[in-house]
């Protein structure tokens, strides 16, 4: 076996075990020198991130990819011996994982950059890369998964990850007040998935997500269970009214650890997606848990938007703003849930409504991971948070002015950037669901760009203020971090319908499709 | 009746962390109503795979007729491990609030709000 | 793989790279316009100065709108809702968690669950 085949055969695995090796080597690596730390944590994002590239080539070329832990080939799932029944921790990574693994490569490549430079003033940085690398770790884990409980598994290390993280700059208690909110609610979050894995558990006496798949009654106990995954996950993914974690803890967390919890937040949206689509499907009442996501997500949009708009602390607005763009995934996939078990309906709007809602994970990964970086990069020069101390930073930061346009522009949905496109999608396939939920994200919308507006004036425009005069501009790495991501913004937006023929229709149709899933894992249809 | 009363402890185990985690105001109290409602979900899952008269799944010549299910016991483990984690994160950050604030009473650690 | 394809959204379509060209079209139509305006001021003068009738300008800084003065009017007007709405958020973590076991609750009536 050749070192390509071997990577390509083990790349699920590789995907996680790269970054944990990275993580735990940080340290000595730490020991040895900041510069030859600094090259490993690099060195070893970029090899995670072609791995990922390669194994969603692979995805999306041939389709769905299984791994399966200790087996005699990596492909098998079901043991000769076991009278088919998959009893193996499995991965499974169909078009809708690899997707997310795209955007956490992205992402994870471009905030480590960033990183570099960001945390370089503070010192004890071997833990903050290590705990990075568990982030990572976690995300990759959750979306790569075919197993439940492993799912909780990586869902506990992400959340035990970033609430350290959240927690890193002491910042006189808040940063640690914030990491202990999330991390109880995380916890008991976490909790609620464990007795729900329980239940599938006692009933299925299986663990894998294709086999209870295949084995789903939605009895009174699969109900309990699937209330208690969606609560949790819709917690997690920051959905009104369970959001009240996010603003604070996307506020204090280090800028880059921010720009990656949005990351985070879509694995648990996607865990939640996961849920409905693959496990539950068509057996469940799809209308009133597609009208269970839709109302999330309305409310999402609207309480987050408005709550944006008061704020003082740039990144505490930003956050609600995050509230509120998960708001229009969950809009979308809830309306192509609403309607998957009418097919008529489907391919008239609800599909279209499921790629939008999709697209816009990856949109919002984007620009939002932008807008963070770029309220890091002002913070990091001139040293508040607070939007009623900042002004005329355009005279000096002229790079980071032109990124924070390109990412309020796209998250406010100007054409051509890659919100739009997404927007778009989700407007005019929910306009022939319900014209109203369409109106209401339009609004949305408006206010999102007004309060952009007011960030951008408050920050940016006006005469160069006394207290500021010799600001710099960010440093070069910051700023290639962020154009990385800024790229992307403008690249989606310009050429949406190839993205959307390559990578989300596909992603959509692993979501929808649940006898595919099965099939992957369990052999035949 | 016996074979339900684990089911039954759950359920009990269950509601007092929920109260616990509801109504104390204390983060260590909390985490205490966290570590309960950990406990009663893996007193569930462990209970799940019980079989009356089963034997240990470790022993490679035991009878092979009857056997407690192994993969709960391993998921306990697991979440027994994570449950350690959590408990250690959370006491630490306790500590570093009670340095900071002055306190660990969770009405008052409120300096992030609206 | 056509690049520019336009975007099918199952309703309507959109093309950005013609709506880019016709921006830029414009742009070019603004310019020229532009470039038709006064350019004869002469520098250094007292033309450079903004023109605050006739009061003296006030330091940089002091001209500067904060932030919290911006949207004045659109808080003012929805008061009644922003004084329900902050307050929710109240920043005490076992709120939030009654919140969340509540709406796990209201979730479970809703599936059907407790009926």
């Amino acid at each position: 076996m050749t070192f390509s085949d071997f990577i390509i055969t083990n790349a699920p695995v590789l995907l996680v075990a790269i970054p944990l090796l990275a993580a735990f080597l940080c340290p000595v690596m730490g020991k040895i020198s900041s510069m030859v730390r600094n090259f490993w944590v690099m060195g070893m994002m970029l090899v995670t991130a072609a791995v990922a590239f390669i194994l969603a080539y692979r995805v999306f070329v041939t389709g769905p990819v299984i791994y399966v832990f200790g087996a005699a080939a990596a492909n098998l799932a079901i043991p000769l011996d076991s009278g088919g029944i998959p009893i193996r921790i499995i991965f499974t990574v169909d078009a809708m994982s690899a997707f997310m693994d795209i955007i956490c490569a992205i992402v994870g490549v471009s905030v480590l950059l960033y990183s570099l430079s960001a945390e370089s003033r503070n010192s004890s940085l071997e833990g903050y890369y290590t705990l990075f690398f568990l982030m990572i770790v976690g995300v990759f884990g959750m979306v790569s998964t075919g197993d439940i409980f492993n799912f909780f598994v990586f869902l506990e290390i992400l959340s035990l990850a970033s609430a350290g993280l959240i927690a890193y700059r002491i910042d006189g208690g808040l940063a640690v007040e914030a990491a202990l909110k999330y991390f109880i609610l995380s916890t008991l979050g976490a909790i609620f998935v464990l007795f729900a894995i329980g239940i599938f558990y006692g009933q299925y006496n299986a663990l894998n997500i294709a086999m209870i798949a295949e084995r789903m009654q939605f009895s009174m106990l699969d109900k309990i269970a699937l209330v208690l995954l969606v609560a949790a996950l819709a917690m997690k993914c920051g959905a009104v009214p369970l959001h009240f974690w996010t603003p604070d803890a996307y506020s204090m967390a280090p800028s880059s650890v921010t720009a990656f919890l949005v990351v985070a937040s879509q694995a648990s949206l996607y865990g939640l997606f996961r849920v409905v689509f693959t496990m539950y499907n068509i057996t469940m009442n799809c209308v009133t848990v597609g009208w269970i996501i839709i109302i999330f997500g309305v409310l999402s949009m609207v309480v987050g938007v408005t709550m944006a708009i008061p704020q003082k602390d740039i990144k505490r607005l930003m956050a609600y703003h995050a509230v509120s763009q998960t708001g229009y995934m969950l809009l979308g996939v809830g309306v192509g849930l609403a309607v998957l078990g009418n097919a008529g309906l489907t391919s008239a709007f609800g599909f279209m409504a499921m790629e939008g809602g999709i697209f816009h994970i990856f949109n919002h990964a984007m620009y939002k991971g932008l807008l963070f970086l770029t309220a890091g990069a002002i913070i990091y020069r001139i040293g508040t948070r607070d939007l009623n101390k900042m002004g005329g930073l355009g005279h000096t930061m002229k790079y980071t002015m032109i990124f924070f346009m390109i990412g309020a522009l796209a998250i406010a949905g100007i054409p051509p950037f890659n919100g739009f496109a997404s927007k778009l999608m989700i407007y005019e396939s929910v306009y022939l669901f319900n014209p109203l939920l369409a109106i209401i994200a339009m609004v949305v919308s408006i206010l999102t760009l007004a309060s952009f507006v007011k960030v951008f004036h408050s920050v940016f425009m006006g005469p160069k203020l006394p207290e500021y005069a010799d600001v710099k501009e960010a440093p070069l790495p910051m700023l290639i971090g962020m154009g990385i991501l800024a790229a992307i913004v403008i690249l989606f937006g310009l050429f949406p319908q190839p993205v959307v023929e390559i990578l989300v229709a596909p992603a959509a149709h692993a979501l929808a499709d649940q006898g595919g899933y099965i099939a992957s894992v369990l052999g035949g249809a | 009746m016996l074979w339900n009363l684990p089911f039954i402890t759950v359920v009990i185990l269950t509601l007092i962390g929920l109260v616990t985690v509801l109504l104390k105001k204390n983060i260590i109290k909390i985490l205490l109503g966290i570590n309960i409602l950990n406990s009663a979900a893996n007193l569930f899952l462990i209970t799940l795979g019980y079989r009356e008269g089963g034997v240990a799944p470790i022993y490679t010549l035991a009878p092979s007729d009857l056997m407690v299910l192994p993969t709960p016991q391993a998921l306990v483990l697991t979440s027994i491990v994570i449950g350690v984690a959590t408990s250690a994160l959370v006491l630490s950050f306790a500590i570093v609030i009670q340095k900071k604030y002055g306190t660990v009473d969770i009405d008052k650690i409120r300096r992030l709000q609206g | 793989m056509d690049m520019s394809a336009p975007l099918l959204t199952g309703y309507g379509i959109w093309v950005p790279v013609a709506w880019l060209a016709a921006s830029v079209v414009a742009g070019i139509v603004i310019y020229l316009l532009w470039k038709t305006g006064e350019s004869s001021y002469k520098k250094g003068t007292e033309l450079e100065r903004p023109y605050l009738s006739g009061n003296m300008e006030p330091e940089k800084g002091a001209v500067h709108v904060r932030a919290s003065n911006l949207y004045w009017g659109f808080l003012q007007a929805l008061k009644g809702y922003y004084d329900v709405l902050v307050p929710v958020h109240t920043g005490v973590l076992t709120d939030y968690m009654i919140w969340f076991v509540a709406v796990t609750a209201a979730i479970l009536v809703f599936v059907g669950v407790l009926s």
